[in-house]
């Protein structure tokens, strides 16, 4: 079975996360044996960009002791061998800089998506 | 030939790429798979005859997708009137046409 | 009621904040009078709606007593969906997802739904005809 995990909404409770929990769900399918890829979308394509920087965060004397760092997550994803996609446009328009972008994601232009879920079994929306 | 159903949540009165989904309905539906458009909550207030972005479901409805409205959601938000080519059903039908085989069901 | 089909449904949502509970509650109430198992993978926010403190209370606004109000409460809908799948003879198995429900403290149940995770989804969505994945914003 192979499964399609689109993600398009970005930085919903990742810092008390230090997660986000779509991605972090998708690699725990992945490693229970599911044929997983992930598409970002939308603002989630920001996922990309190397370099995000969350430290620092604190609450009185609590502070955030494992910032999320997605651009790392998903390195990570990629390296155990889930293809990542991001949708071209989405990137474009949010000026993404070419050359501080994880490697390894594949971009799908919009038009390109009609054809692209045709190859899953299950296309899942988070 | 595959089986589609997309369920619109959200209107495109408060949703930026409500637009974009709709686009992906119809991109799938012109590569000949069978697609229905399965509107919940919000996405009925453009269903009603009349509402601004209601061509949008329509057009699809032109196309061959089948655009189903939920029967209670429009109830609830007094939708009485419906734009052309818009049908309402109740909630079974989406889970009847989600146990339908090889049926992939795409939510926004 | 279609004979041996099973139908996987995941959601997110916590409950009192979208509309989008209650069409996941509709949705599972029509899957058990049509399917054989009906499994829920409550995920996130959703953990939340099964908690049994959960309480019913006055309305002010309205002038009404907790008895004359009637106020709903997740769990209730929910231990009605379990009552319906007994009726129909369809298996519901509501799992919530165990990391989401430490981290709300969303651990004490009503009877019925069972603690799991990831893989438990995997596994139901192996097994069964139809899924539907509800998302959050």
């Amino acid at each position: 079975m192979k499964i399609l995990s689109i993600v398009d909404t970005a930085y919903r409770a990742t810092l008390e996360e230090q997660d986000d929990t779509i991605l972090w769900l998708n690699h725990a399918l992945r490693n229970n044996g599911a044929e997983v890829s992930i598409l970002l979308s939308g603002n989630a394509v920001n996922y990309a960009v190397r370099g995000q920087d969350a430290a620092g965060l604190a609450f009185g004397d609590r502070r955030v002791a494992h910032p999320p760092r997605l651009d790392e997550d998903l390195a990570r994803l990629i390296a155990a061998k889930v293809a990542v996609f991001a949708v071209e446009e989405d990137m474009r328009e949010r000026a993404l800089p070419a050359d501080s972008l994880v490697a390894g994601i594949e971009k799908l232009s919009r038009a390109g998506i009609p054809e692209a879920i045709e190859r899953f079994d299950q296309v899942w929306r988070w | 030939m595959a089986r589609f159903v997309f369920v619109e949540s959200r209107d495109p009165y408060e949703c930026a790429d409500c637009a974009r989904f709709l686009d992906l309905v119809g991109g799938v539906r012109r590569r000949s798979h069978e697609v229905t458009l399965f509107l919940v909550q919000n996405a009925v207030l453009a269903a009603r005859e009349g509402a601004s972005h209601a061509g949008g479901y329509s057009d699809l409805a032109r196309a061959g997708v089948a655009v189903v409205a939920d029967a209670f959601a429009l109830r609830e938000r007094a939708v009485d009137r419906l734009a052309s080519g818009i049908e309402p059903s109740g909630i079974d039908r989406l889970v009847s046409l989600a146990l339908t085989p090889q049926t992939r069901v795409i939510w926004h | 009621m279609t004979i041996g089909k099973n139908l996987t449904v995941a959601i997110m949502d916590p409950p009192y904040e979208s509309a989008t509970t209650a069409t996941a509650l509709r949705i599972i109430d029509a899957a058990l009078r049509q399917a054989q198992v009906v499994t829920v993978f409550a995920y996130e926010g959703a953990v939340s709606m099964t908690m049994k403190a959960q309480q019913p209370h006055a309305n002010p606004v309205k002038g009404t007593t907790v008895e004359q109000e009637e106020h709903p409460t997740t769990k209730d809908w929910i231990a009605g969906l379990f009552a319906l799948a007994r009726q129909t003879g369809a298996k519901l198995d509501w799992i919530n997802c165990g990391l989401c429900v430490d981290e709300r403290g969303a651990g004490e149940t009503i009877d019925g739904p069972r603690r799991g995770s990831p893989k438990d989804f995997f596994e139901a969505v192996k097994l069964s005809d139809g899924v539907i994945v509800i998302p959050t914003h």
